[in-house]
């Protein structure tokens, strides 16, 4: 069956395929999105639905695909019993948001925009839970960071909104990156990255040497996402989202990542001394500064964020326990706080939106206005507070219970009780300040309820609370307990969850709570006033913006030390690490540096060659200030390595650069002209000692390291070619077989770029003047003859010659040296030639082709041969070739990579001439504006 | 054979290492080139060098030297030329926006008068 093959990936990539939807039909009527997003919520509903009675019948299912073998990547999924209840949490209240958003957005919103990102972040929390490879699991979870960025930035005109986001990115996102490099560990450790796999490996887990680090990033990664101490403070910051997101994201899902981490992983680390003292420790600290600080928010949304950072803590501190009871607990904190907690977010929504603020001190006697939302809200606040008979209050009874019974120490009930206080005291604030009391300074004076169907959801979510805490057994405890029994690994000891358990300490402790938490509330004025003087000054925050300080003036003054001291200095540094990078290499062997392999004889012409060319280096390094000099001298070493190309067997490689060096060096006087013919003596000495050590050091490297590589045998693929080129690519010229055949979608990448270079350059030609000079270096007059007759005259003559000689090349390229880069050098060469002999005016007028044109042609022609082959059915760029016979030229053979080589020609010519063409057109230009006016400083 | 044109690769190198640590464009340019001279010898150096034994298929022979290397380095000549001409047409427009030839691109400054005085003692 279908379903039980795709079920999961396609609940998982529902809400992501609903994305694209969306923002493919945002001129589909401004609420389409909202149906699309709702449909969609429900259909992976009714697919979570189908899939449901696998783990209700204790099972759990895989389904997997091949992503990326290589680093062990599948593309698999699972379900069990805890990840189906965050399932159904995430889309449940998911699609409720749907609803709620819909009303809650000013019609002046991006309403595609917000649905795009609800509906990315829905599909990302789904893929955390239902991830089978811990891989896929990482990548969910940093999508989840970043579509929470980009929620809580929704309003992106909001100061407060950007900050916000960044805060939460930098502090999850560091997490998340803590958890990847655990998950890595863990992965190698156990030596697969499969959930099925891991969850059953806990001995090698906890005998690795590694675990240690594996399990402080991975607690790392669950603390910064689940905002437990001391990084809780980025929820706050958070709430600078719309209401919704505050509701969805950080109340009910996004940060209970966290906790089905703990939940997910429990199998593997729970019980041992690390996680019981650092989970359920973190968990402790963070319960009681949430509801501590909770009570003194001014901002509704500032209340509800650190009442929902104390019950996070709540949930981790139980998780932290590790016993079976406490897990059953946390989990069912987890389900709770999610239906109170999102109505509370709602219901701060409405009030936010009806009376204009959500300053406590300008609220109050709301209830007259808005009695029917007043009446949800207390509901949702008595569940939060833990009063019975809501499911609050079964919950907290049980943490109460399992701080008594999985404690040693007589601290924990008693802090538990404390926290207990201030959340009875924060949820009264919540109810008697806002709803009670005298109507204050609101923005809307007169503030009306809602339309209804913005209530519809939190009157779901309030139905729910009463529900489940009248018949807690009846509706919940199946789903409960299989999410409980998946993630302890074991079965469940038998537990009934009713309000009634008889006069036991935990009642005791709810009503000591409930009796302290109205004695705080009404001493609240000398509260507050004690808090504002010694403890709000106190801020989590500090040390995130001590270290964000850091980072940036660190990175500042690294920048400064790297580049801000120049070209000179970052190009001296890098090549100085080059150097020491090589050196370095040398180290990682201890195997003989230099290899067995023979020398060829030296012969008394290579050895004066080499001498001369040493001698030669030699004196560009003294007399380069004579740039007209170095540049001749540079130009013969470039001839010099044409000779070695000829000498060593490659034909091709020394007409290429042969042509090239022509080429390079007119291109290099032409721009000489322009350019002082001097450099400047301006060096002190002691760089100039530096520059000689670094070149120094710089060629001796690459001696040793070019004798290394002569000195050893080695393996090549050369064999392959030589054997193909013939029979595969129909031709006897390897070189240019593999240029235009084997390696062609190479060839096609580099035309692309000398394409690229030669219309980039006309671009910063344009608009270029520049002061010709009169006279030379040696101060002797520039001749006013440009074009003299015998130059003229000659190279009529040559230019149809070296024009047939370009066709020659080319068409022997195949078989013998030649082929399209060298043809293309060398018709560039011969049209440049009869530029400078003629002038542009002459040539413009007889070869009147558009050189970008050319350009374009090139590359067109040789991306339709590889096209055509594709069209044809075979693979991009395959060649194919054929022998005809022609009258007097003889046997001919005609192959497809042919038309390929004459679109490398075409682009050669193009990019060739439009360089040197254009420059030479400055000249002709500069020449008229130097006899007009004398331009230039 | 092979010392010499490591000799001669290593030369390449040091020049060019040289001549890109000053401070004007054009020197820079032809540092530029020699080390594209250096890197393309280089890689041509890794198929090992072969005297008379082009890669050019004739019956009989079945001994050609490496076509790999070469056939790469083909192309890096050319892509080298096009970065050439990319780099001093870059520096033509540096000194017509800038007004030097300076490699940090500096305003006028105390450096940069001297050798304006020293171009135009030239020009003079």
């Amino acid at each position: 069956m279908t379903l039980h093959t795709l079920g999961l990936p396609l609940i998982v990539l529902l809400p992501f395929i609903g994305a694209t939807v969306v923002s493919l039909t945002t001129r589909r009527g401004k609420y389409t999105p909202v149906w699309i997003s709702g449909g969609v919520a429900l259909l992976a509903l009714f697919l979570l639905t189908l899939l449901s009675p696998i783990p209700f019948s204790d099972e759990s299912l895989i389904q997997s695909w091949y992503w990326i073998r290589s680093i062990n990547l599948y593309f698999s999924f699972r379900i069990d019993g805890l990840s189906m209840l965050f399932g159904y949490i995430i889309l449940g209240i998911g699609l409720l948001i749907v609803f709620y958003a819909r009303y809650y957005l000013s019609p002046k919103d991006s309403i595609s925009r917000f649905y795009i990102y609800l509906l990315m972040f829905m599909g990302s929390m789904l893929g955390i839970v239902f991830s089978e490879n811990i891989l896929l699991l990482t990548i969910f979870w940093e999508l989840t960071s970043l579509s929470s960025f980009l929620l809580i930035s929704f309003w992106q005109y909001k100061k407060a909104g950007r900050e916000g986001a960044m805060m939460a990115l930098v502090i999850t996102g560091t997490g998340g990156l803590a958890l990847f490099a655990s998950m890595l560990i863990l992965g190698f450790t156990v030596g697969s990255f499969e959930l099925s796999v891991i969850l059953e490996s806990r001995d090698i887990i906890l005998n690795s040497p590694l675990f240690i680090p594996m399990f402080l990033l991975f607690f790392i990664g669950v603390i910064t996402k689940s905002a437990q101490f001391p990084f809780h403070f980025w929820l706050p910051h958070a709430m600078a989202a719309p209401t919704p997101v505050s509701a969805y994201l950080h109340s009910a899902t996004m940060v209970k990542a966290g906790i089905f981490l703990l939940a997910r992983f429990y199998p593997v680390y729970s019980g041992t001394d690390i996680w019981v003292f650092l989970i359920s420790g973190a968990g402790l600290v963070t319960v009681l500064i949430g509801s501590f600080i909770a009570f003194f928010k001014q901002d509704l949304k500032g209340l509800m964020a650190y009442s929902t950072i104390s019950h996070l803590g709540l949930i981790t501190f139980l998780l932290g326990l590790s016993t079976p009871l406490a897990t059953l607990a946390a989990l069912f904190h987890v389900i709770n706080h999610a239906t109170f907690k999102a109505a509370s977010f709602m219901i701060v929504g409405i009030i936010d939106h009806q009376t204009g603020t959500r300053e406590i001190s300008k609220l109050g006697g709301v209830l007259k206005f808005m009695p029917y939302t007043a009446t949800l809200a207390m509901v949702a606040a008595a569940s939060m507070a833990g009063i019975a008979p809501l499911n609050g209050f079964l919950s907290k009874e049980m943490f109460f219970e399992r701080a008594i019974h999985d404690t040693a120490s007589m601290i924990v009930p008693i802090l538990a009780t404390i926290a207990g206080i201030f959340s009875v005291a924060y949820s009264l604030r919540f109810i008697a300040d806002v709803f009670f009391g005298k109507a204050n300074q609101m923005p809307i004076a007169y503030p009306k309820e809602p339309y209804y169907l913005m209530k519809l959801p939190i009157l779901l979510l309030i139905l729910a609370c009463i529900a489940i805490g009248l018949a807690p057994m009846t509706l919940i405890s199946d789903i409960l307990f299989k999410a409980t029994q998946s993630t302890l690994f074991s079965p469940l000891p038998e537990v009934h969850i009713a309000l009634w358990h008889g006069f036991n300490l935990p009642l005791l402790m709810s009503a000591v709570a409930v009796a302290m938490g109205i004695i705080v509330y009404l001493s609240k004025k000398s509260m507050i006033s004690f808090y504002d003087k010694y403890l709000a000054q106190i801020d989590a925050r500090d040390p995130y913006n001590w270290f964000i300080d850091t980072i940036f003036s660190g990175s500042n003054s690294l920048h400064r030390f790297l580049h801000s001291a120049g070209i000179y200095h970052s190009t001296y540094i890098l090549l100085s690490f080059s150097i020491l990078a090589g050196i370095a290499g040398f180290f990682y062997t201890d195997a003989s540096l230099f290899g067995e392999r023979k020398f060829l004889p030296v012969d008394t012409l290579s050895l004066m060659m080499t001498l001369s060319t040493l001698l030669s280096i030699g004196v560009v390094i003294y007399y380069h200030h004579k740039r007209f000099t170095a540049l001749i001298i540079v130009g013969i070493a470039g001839l010099i390595t044409s000779l070695i190309f000829i000498k060593f067997s490659a034909p091709d490689l020394a007409l290429t650069q042969l042509s090239v060096e022509a080429v390079t060096v007119v291109l290099m006087l032409l721009a000489l002209y322009y350019l002082p013919q001097f450099t400047p003596k301006e060096s002190s000495k002691r760089k100039k000692t530096a520059d000689l050590i670094l070149s120094a050091l710089a060629g001796i490297g690459v001696l040793v390291l070019t004798l290394v590589i002569f000195s050893t045998e080695y393996n090549t693929i050369a064999d392959f070619f030589v054997t193909h080129a013939k029979t595969g690519g129909g031709g006897t010229n390897i070189v240019n077989v593999i240029l235009v055949d084997f390696r062609g979608l190479d060839t096609l990448g580099e035309i692309t770029v000398l394409g690229i270079a030669g219309l980039g350059i006309f671009a910063m030609l344009q608009g270029l003047r520049l002061y010709a000079p009169q006279k030379d270096a040696d101060n002797l007059k520039y001749s006013n003859d440009a074009h003299p007759i015998i130059v003229k005259t000659l190279v009529s003559v040559f230019f149809p010659v070296m024009l047939m000689v370009s066709v020659y090349i080319f068409l022997r390229g195949h078989n013998l040296p030649g082929g399209g880069f060298i043809a293309g050098l060398i018709a560039a060469v011969a049209l440049i030639v009869q530029y400078l002999a003629s002038g542009i005016d002459f040539c413009s007028k007889r070869v009147g082709f558009n050189k970008d044109l050319l350009i374009a042609a090139g590359l067109t022609l040789a991306t339709a041969t590889g096209l055509g082959s594709l069209i044809l059915g075979y693979p991009f760029l395959t060649s194919t070739f054929t022998h005809l016979h022609w009258p007097i030229v003889g046997e001919f053979e005609i192959a497809s990579a042919m038309l390929f080589d004459l679109g490398v020609f075409l682009v050669v010519v193009g990019s060739t001439a439009m360089i040197l063409v254009n420059l030479g057109n400055l000249s002709f230009n500069s020449h008229h504006n130097s006899s007009t006016k004398k331009e230039e400083k | 054979m092979e010392i010499l044109v490591a000799l001669i690769i290593a030369s390449f190198t040091s020049g060019g290492v040289y001549l890109i640590l000053k401070a004007r464009t054009f020197p820079v340019a032809l540092g530029m080139m020699l080390l594209s001279y250096a890197v393309n010898l280089f890689l041509f150096s890794m198929g090992r060098l072969q005297i008379n034994r082009p890669a050019i298929l004739k019956e009989g022979i079945t001994d050609y030297s490496d076509p790999l290397p070469q056939a790469l380095v083909l192309t890096a000549i050319v892509i080298s030329f096009g970065m050439t001409a990319f780099l001093i047409v870059l520096s033509l427009r540096a000194r017509y926006e800038l007004g030097n030839d300076h490699v940090e691109g500096l305003e006028e400054d105390s450096q940069n008068k001297e050798s304006a005085i020293e171009e135009k003692k030239n020009e003079s």
